[in-house]
Formats: C-alpha cells, structure tokens, sequence
C-alpha cells in the first residue's frame, strides 16, 4: 500500500486523518498517486493539480524522502520505499503567512 | 414566525447567524470549512433550505459547497456522502468543482484574451468564484460570476458548471483588472423576466444581457472615470457593485470607483446621484426591501485609504433615490473605526421593518431592525468578512 501525507485543508475537505493509504497499480509516479488519491477522493479533484491540464497548482509541493519532487515529471519513477510503503508520499501546502 | 439567517463568509470560514423576528437575540454557528476563505454563500429563493458556497484557497483552488438542510450539513455536489464516487464509464466525479472556459465549436469562438495591467494581451485564467446566484424559481440552476471575469451556470444544482461564453465577447479583449483581480462580482437577475440579467466586473463595467445570458452588451453610458485613458469608454469603469429593486427592475444604483450613480432605463444610460455624500467612493450599495427609493451605501475615503472618513463609520441611506444622503451612526463606532466594507458585505432582508446588515474586514456584522436608524454588532470578532447575505424564513 502507498502511504500519502495530504496537508490540513485537504483532510477536512476529505474528511481522512493525516495520511491516507492506497492501492497503486503498476510503476509508482507521481501521476500514478495522483490518479489513485482523485479515484478515491473525488472531492479532491483539482486541489492538488489542475482539472485539466493536470498541472500542480503552484503553492503545492511533493516530497519523498525528505527530497523535492515538485518538479520533477509526473511520471518518473519514485523511489522504491513509497511503493514498499516505508516512506511516505507528502503532499505539502507551501508555507506563506495568513 | 419569520426568522432570519445572515450568511456570512470570511477569510477564514463561514458562518450562520441565526434569528428570530425580532432579531435581538442570535446565535451564531460556524465557523464551516474553518481555514479556508469563503467568498460567498447565498440561499436560494425556491428553496430556502438551499445554500450554494463559494470555497477557495490559493492553495487548493476552487471547491463548491452546498447544503440542503438550511446550513447543518454541507457536501460538494459532485460527491454526497454515500454515492458511487465514480462515473459509468469509470472516471472518477467531483466534477463541481471544475470551472473550465469554454473554447468549444457549439459556441463557436475560441479563448480570448485580455488586457494584463500594463496594457499587454493576457490569457484567460480561473482563480476562484466571487459570487453565487441561484435563480429566483429552481434550485438547481445556479449562476457563478468568476476571476478571470466570466459566467457560469449550472441546472443540476453545481455539480457542472458550463460557461455562459457571449459575456466575453463583449469587448472582453479590452477588461483590464482592477488592484483586487478581475472578477465579476455583482449578478443580478431581473425578476420579472427571466431572460435579463445584469452583471458587472471589475475594471470592466456594467452588462446586461437580454436573451438569457447568450449575448450580451455594454451598459456604462454616462459613468465618468477619470484614472483610464478614454473616461468615457465603452468598458474599462471600475464598477464596485449594482442593485435593484424588485418592484422597479430597471432602476439600477451603481457604487462604482468613484461615484454613485443611478439609471432609470435598465442602464442604457447613468447619472450620478453621489449628492452630498461626505466621500463617493465605496464598495457596496443596498436597496431597501420595501422601498424602491431608499438606497445605502457606505462612504470609504479614498481609493488608496480604505476605510470611513475621520475614523467614523457611518452608512448613508437616501430615501429619494439619491443624491439628498442622510448618515446613520447610531450604534456605530464614531471615533478610531478603519474597518474596510467589501462589495458583497452588505445585505438587507425582507421582514415588514426591512432589516440592514453588513461586515467589516475588522470582524463585525453589525444589524439594523429597523431601515437603519439603529445598529448593533451581531458578532465583533470574526475573522475579515468578505460576503454578507440574508435570508428571510416564513
């Protein structure tokens, strides 16, 4: 199972604890979570990356052990402790006063 | 008995006020989504129980909320507790979320663009909902004024929205937004014939259209706006917000920029009616419920410092349509007040004393029973409120 951090607003949208875990078929990416996450969780949709474009909104961020992967490409293979579900899969609200 | 609801959205969540009659005693409930700003919410007039809520983040974007129970609980339309969250063919719903321009070949024009500040072309981009109407006899259909300014409608009560894409054939090449966004942020629907709306963006203008939101035209002859290059353009006024009464539709006040103004032909034509206002600059105006006549607003001093001249906050009614202004202070703050009152911040209701309300950016949603003579906070310390409206319940 992969495990997926989502930050506080998106647990409430969800109504889910801190981190949610999920089934992820075939090679890991993150497209492949992010399709997973918005299967589950419609009500997500659009919160993390575009509706259409499937872009990440810009104050969105991704994290995997302990590295930046918010520019990676969406479909490079991630690390293999996210798919041994040793490592989470962190989705993180950039940090901004307000 | 009638009671009221004043809906209230802030930076920081929403919140229900509730009362009676009388409305002395209230109780307030919320705050709903609690973190996230919420632009808007308003009742539905077939439906009172029906609450649609504008919910955004920019973080996260653009969630829609609705209730069917008066406030208690909330969903987003695309996905009831409960339902099968994926479609037939397999795709995955929440759809009501989605606010997509509409680039099809049915409505025949492609994406536009639009003036960026320095004068250059921009594309079109969606941020957030400013302002929900839902229609006067169903529920389910539901009008959205957006940033980047356009309209969307929905008919199956906000789990899809599909934008209404003649408003952006009207000049839209030449909208410019104003310091805040360009949103379109004043919806107003005639209420005796369902084909005309009005509408207006900021900096773009007033518009209206006559055939259901098809097409739709320029409504700013006569307003003055000395901060563009042509002050007499087509588009390019900074309209703050409209309204009407229902009993006299085509009478329309205007608080825009600068200056008050009034049209007594659905628009095709405005005067200024800004009188002996202390200032005619501000964010919302208000028509009493039982009188076509009266009309409020909020003088703000300037267009650089945003909030009540001297320190004093003081809402202004004209019973005669305008220009002869009357200030209410009783009950209001007359000394060290630099609260703010957005566009949507100010309401009234329908109860035979007619009742006025409206929210500061300071936290306050002060409450008038009684057309304005008296006021009293409600709530004093909200986070910012952006949007005020009211529900009167039989």
């Amino acid at each position: 199972m992969i495990r997926v951090v989502l930050p506080q607003h998106l647990r409430t949208l969800a109504t889910v604890d801190r981190e949610v875990r999920l089934e992820v078929r075939g090679v890991i990416t993150i497209a492949s979570i992010l399709d997973a996450v918005e299967s589950r969780y419609p009500m997500l949709r659009g919160t993390i990356r575009d509706h259409v474009t499937l872009r990440r909104r810009p104050l969105v961020r991704f994290f995997v052990c302990q590295e930046d992967w918010s520019n990676q490409p969406a479909d490079t293979p991630l690390p293999d402790a996210v798919g041994q579900g040793t490592e989470p899969f962190f989705i993180i609200g950039a940090i901004a006063g307000g | 008995m009638s009671c009221v609801r004043v809906l209230v959205g802030t930076r920081k969540g929403a919140f229900i006020l509730s009362s009676d009659g009388s409305r002395r005693k209230w109780e307030v409930s919320g705050p709903h989504f609690a973190g996230w700003e919420i632009f808007h919410m308003k009742g539905s007039a077939a439906d009172p129980n029906r609450i649609y809520a504008s919910q955004t983040s920019g973080w996260f974007g653009q969630i829609i909320q609705r209730s069917d129970d008066g406030g208690k609980t909330w969903h987003q339309p695309g996905t009831p507790a409960g339902q099968e969250l994926k479609s037939p063919e397999g795709f995955p719903l929440g759809e009501s979320n989605k606010f997509v321009y509409d680039t099809s070949d049915a409505t025949g024009r492609p994406l536009t663009t639009h003036q960026w500040y320095d004068g250059t072309q921009h594309p079109w981009e969606f941020k957030r909902v400013w302002h929900l109407e839902p229609s006067l006899s169903d529920p389910q259909t539901v009008y959205a004024g957006v940033e980047d300014a356009a309209m969307f409608k929905t008919t199956d009560g906000g789990r899809t929205w599909n934008e209404l894409a003649g408003l952006r054939q009207a000049h839209g090449d030449k909208w410019m937004p104003g310091a805040g966004g360009m949103g379109l942020h004043t919806i107003l629907l005639d209420p005796t014939n369902p084909l005309r709306m009005y509408i207006a963006i900021s900096a773009a203008g007033a518009f209206r259209t006559d055939d259901g939101g098809k097409s739709w035209k320029p409504i700013n002859k006569g307003l003055k706006s000395n901060y563009i290059p042509n002050p007499e353009a087509e588009v390019g006024h900074c309209v703050h917000r409209i309204a009407l009464h229902r009993d006299k539709p085509q009478v329309l006040y205007m608080q825009k920029h600068w200056d008050v103004m009034r049209s007594d032909n659905a628009g095709e034509s405005w005067y200024e009616v800004s009188g002996n206002l202390p200032t005619d600059f501000g964010f919302p105006i208000d028509v009493h419920a039982h009188e076509p006549q009266t009309v409020y607003v909020v003088p703000i001093k300037s267009d650089s410092e945003h909030y009540p001249p001297e320190g004093k906050l003081r809402v202004y009614r004209s019973r005669t349509g305008g220009n002869e202004w009357e200030a209410l202070t009783n009950g209001l703050p007359q000394k060290d007040c630099y609260v703010n009152i957005l566009r949507d911040a100010m309401a009234v209701d329908s109860m035979d004393e007619c009742g006025i309300y409206f929210g500061t950016t300071g936290g306050q949603v002060y409450a008038s029973a009684d057309s304005g003579d008296s006021w009293s906070a409600i709530v004093r310390d909200l986070p910012a409120v952006l949007s005020v409206e009211v529900q009167t319940l039989k």
